[in-house]
């Protein structure tokens, strides 16, 4: 596996680093529509209930190999050519916005009604009650959950190895298939994701018993 | 000149006819107490007062606003009526102080400066001004209830509205909230006491209300003579229990 690191050092770190990039605008991309259909599938406004919902049941519903696929294969046919990296992380940030939703959904609903309706007597707007009060507080009900959502987010990034996307899983199998070491490439691939996993692992633990153990600060 | 007006509400959830026939109106300054069995509408006819709950028909008006109609804007209207709720429901990521500032920060667009002064003079009144840091997990029921009144009265509402709130608490923090409750009423503030505190309604109260089944059965300014003598033979039943039980 040394070997593999002295030899192709350069094209997977390359891989590495187009992996965490995808995986960093997917995550911050999914985490902002995520939070805002979830905005929705909660709004007193039935129209926009409607849209949060559809949107989540299809793209949690699709593969997200299909959703890549459509960005990276469909989509140029009618509009502007998309590279594999984009089109792969496009896809990626609509899968697990989805999924963000639904967890950001339920973190807000396990907020006592009582807050809100505190809130709006307090005579604050829906908006400024969700901003003060029920967001704050849903956030580290959710952060947990979400910690999850994003590990299986860095892990669906390697969907971009079927489109060309330059990431770890693309170089890794672009090395195997030269090198025939495959054991030692899909080790060291493998090893690659546990450096961008892990902490992530650890920080949502650690965040997780801050939360659980001290009060809370606004 | 009247604050809160109900003509001839109905409230349904659903099938379930909530709120019967409401004709009731409260004076500026007027201190109503409300009283009747649980189930009866009491707290639904509060919630209507500040647009918790929407009536299904009929009118109601609250500090010149109309209720009944759509354009009313609600945000408005609420920033002159202010709510205390059984269970406290104060602001849980917030400490005491912030509990208070934030409605006349965000709300009433006031400075910080002048919303942390004027909340410490109402944690000095509730007298809590030794908690102003705390959070709310960390204060008793009755102090949490003193702070959400703190909280309500930093809003300089024209109204308050109380929904039970002493119910949630120990027998022991009875005394505190509704002593808080009774220095309001003397300043003068026109106030709606959803209660089972008939003590309190007696002495307090201008005014006392006996709802059951989702109507008012008995409305009447001498408070002390209808605990004497109330009109209404299921208040009557009301009140032989509640007195038996004490």
């Amino acid at each position: 596996m040394f070997e593999i690191f002295q030899n192709y050092g350069s094209q997977l770190w390359s891989g590495f680093g187009y992996t965490l990039l995808s995986s960093l605008y997917a995550l911050i991309g999914s985490l902002v529509i995520g939070t805002l259909f979830a905005l929705f599938e909660i709004s007193p406004m039935k129209p926009l209930r409607v849209i949060g919902k559809i949107y989540v049941e299809i793209f949690r519903n699709i593969p997200l190999l299909v959703i890549a696929m459509i960005f990276y294969i469909v989509v140029p046919q009618y509009f502007a050519k998309i590279d594999g990296f984009t089109a792969g992380t496009i896809g990626l940030t609509i899968y697990t916005s989805a999924f963000i939703a639904e967890t950001v959904r339920a973190g807000i609903e396990s907020v006592d009604v009582g807050q809100m309706e505190a809130a709006r007597s307090n005579g604050m707007t829906y908006i400024q009650a969700m901003r003060f009060i029920i967001l704050p507080q849903a956030i580290k009900i959710v952060v947990p959950p979400l910690g999850n959502q994003f590990i299986n987010l860095v892990k669906n990034s390697s969907v971009l190895a079927f489109l060309a996307g330059f990431d770890l899983m693309y170089q890794g199998n672009i090395i195997a298939s030269t090198t025939f070491k495959t054991t030692d490439t899909y080790f060291a691939v493998g090893l690659l994701y546990l450096i961008i996993t892990l902490p992530m692992s650890y920080l949502m633990r650690y965040l997780e018993k801050k939360w659980s153990t001290e009060g809370d600060e606004a | 000149m009247s604050m809160i007006e109900f003509h001839n509400v109905e409230k349904y959830y659903g099938q379930f006819h909530a709120l019967k026939d409401i004709n009731f109106t409260v004076d500026n300054g007027e201190v109503v107490t409300i009283i009747g069995p649980s189930g009866s509408g009491k707290s639904t006819l509060l919630r209507c007062i500040n647009g918790l709950e929407l009536i299904s028909s009929g009118q109601l008006v609250v500090n010149n606003y109309d209720l009944a109609d759509k354009k009313t804007d609600m945000n408005k209207m609420r920033k002159n009526v202010g709510m205390v709720f059984q269970h406290f429901n104060l602001y849980a990521n917030k400490t005491v102080l912030q509990n208070i500032t934030l409605g006349p920060t965000a709300v009433l667009k006031q400075s910080k400066a002048q919303s942390e002064d004027e909340a410490k003079k109402l944690l000095d009144l509730v007298g809590l001004d030794n908690k102003a840091n705390s959070f709310p997990d960390q204060l008793s029921g009755g102090q949490q209830q003193r702070v959400a009144i703190a909280r309500s009265l930093a809003m300089k509402p024209k109204a308050l509205l109380f929904d039970e709130p002493t119910s949630a608490l120990d027998p022991e923090m009875i005394g505190d909230v509704l002593q808080v409750m009774k220095t309001i009423a003397e300043q003068g503030m026109t106030m709606v006491v959803v209660t089972h505190e008939m003590g309190f309604a007696q002495e307090v109260g201008d005014r006392i209300v006996f709802m059951d089944d989702g109507r008012i059965l008995e409305d009447r300014k001498d408070v002390s003579e209808f605990f004497k003598q109330p009109e209404d033979k299921r208040a009557q039943e009301f009140l032989s229990k509640v007195i038996k039980h004490i």
